[in-house]
């Protein structure tokens, strides 16, 4: 009877060890957080070209991440592409409506993301609201083009 | 010429035999309301194949965390992106590495003694005594072990996940230099709960019914003889490799690969 008891406690540290594991792999590794998912808001943009900007980029404002992209699709009126953010709530009715977006990139070779830039009108966006000032991103070949051309002018 | 290709069908027919007495195998043993002695049965198992299992995945995972860290630095400093090392070992351990390995140690150090003891009890009659007292063997013998190697390898898988990550770590931070918070902080921007870890499980959870199965499958299903235990056993090591390599691709496939 005594070796069976052991034998429980066995099984159950086990197990709790696992259920643990599983909790460690949630918040540490894969940067889980426990507060509710639902506090953001939606902002919009149209790009003349992305670049390879993906869903689930980063969104900053002055290199601090503050939400991510939710959703690219094709705006099939000015065939440009719309890109859907979603950013913290604490933000929402606080940028100023001449706000910029930009798609930049990490390092030389890193990933793209999209950085905001806050301008000075006192109106502000709100749920649903489209960015008008935006940024494209810088696509390597074309930039090269550009500067033989010039050089071949010059 | 016509001998051979009688052959070939004859061992066709055998094969989906056995193909069949193995489904019929596990849906019997798996059905079936647990009682209150069932639950000690499984608690017994899981003592067996989980608990002492742990030394030796937490060991390799340790070790694969260790030398994954090692590899990938040597190959990333050379583009300067050393930073990105968490990331590369905690996604190459959740997607690939701790189901795909802890399955093929699981195999090896729980499935095949699976193998030898339920092939022992038939070879020594205790399954066919079983039956004539009124239990059945394949509730009483069968389904506690096949419970629990589904419940056990899964919980497994997450110990060697959470070791090799610290086994990273240590490689990577404490040894060569790593800044640690780009190695956490990585990670953390790149692992997806539910597409990384959640798939991971998916590929856990369908590698220990495999395995288990078959261990206890080719138990119950040899020549009763000492030759056909070792045979079964061997099988058992053999076929649950192959199908859990086979199986990983097709799942890393379906999950990762963009088919849809």
């Amino acid at each position: 009877m005594k070796r069976s008891k052991m034998m429980e406690l066995g099984v159950g540290l086990f197990m709790l060890a696992g259920i643990l594991g599983l909790v460690f792999l949630g918040l540490r590794v894969s940067g889980l957080t426990l507060t509710a998912p639902s506090d953001t808001f939606r902002l919009e943009a149209n790009f003349a070209n992305i670049g390879s900007l993906k869903p689930r980029a980063r969104v900053t404002l002055a290199g601090v991440t503050v939400g991510r992209v939710a959703a690219i699709e094709l705006d099939t009126d000015w065939y440009d592409a719309r890109v859907i953010f979603e950013l913290d709530a604490e933000l929402e009715d606080r940028l100023s409506r001449d706000t910029t977006a930009a798609i930049l990139t990490a390092g030389l070779l890193g990933e793209q993301y999209v950085g905001l830039s806050v301008g000075g009108d006192p109106e502000t966006l709100a749920d649903g609201d489209t960015i008008r000032d935006t940024q494209s991103a810088v696509v390597l070949e074309e930039l090269i083009q550009q500067f033989v051309s010039n050089l071949i002018s010059d | 010429m016509i001998r051979h290709i009688t052959h070939l069908g004859r061992r066709g027919c055998e094969l989906l035999e056995a193909l069949g007495r193995a489904g019929i195998f596990l849906f019997l043993s798996a059905v079936g309301v647990p009682s209150r002695e069932g639950w000690y049965l499984w608690l017994r198992q899981m003592h067996f194949v989980g608990v002492l299992s742990l030394a030796i995945v937490l060991v390799s995972g340790l070790f694969i965390g260790m030398v994954l860290a090692l590899q990938g630095y040597t190959i990333l400093v050379d583009f300067g992106a050393e930073q990105a090392l968490g990331q590369m070992v905690a996604l190459s351990l959740l997607r690939e590495l701790a189901p795909v390995v802890a399955a093929l140690l699981f195999a090896g150090r729980a499935g095949s003694a699976l193998t030898a003891e339920i092939g022992l009890m038939k070879a020594t009659e205790q399954l066919t005594s079983m039956e004539m007292i009124g239990v059945d063997p394949l509730r009483r013998v069968v389904a506690p072990r096949l419970w629990a190697g589904v419940v056990a390898l899964p919980l497994l898988t997450i110990g060697f996940s959470v070791v090799g990550v610290y086994g990273g770590y240590l490689v990577g931070v404490e040894w060569l230099g790593v800044f640690e918070g780009s190695y956490w902080g990585n990670m953390q921007a790149s692992v997806e709960f539910i597409a990384d870890i959640g798939n991971g499980m998916v590929k856990s959870l369908v590698f220990a019914l495999v395995v288990t199965w078959i261990a206890v499958f080719q138990g119950y299903d040899l020549v009763p003889t000492a030759e056909g235990i070792s045979r079964a056993t061997t099988r058992t090591v053999v076929y649950s490799s192959l199908a859990v390599l086979g199986l990983d691709f097709v799942l890393t496939a379906v999950m990762f690969g963009g088919l849809s």
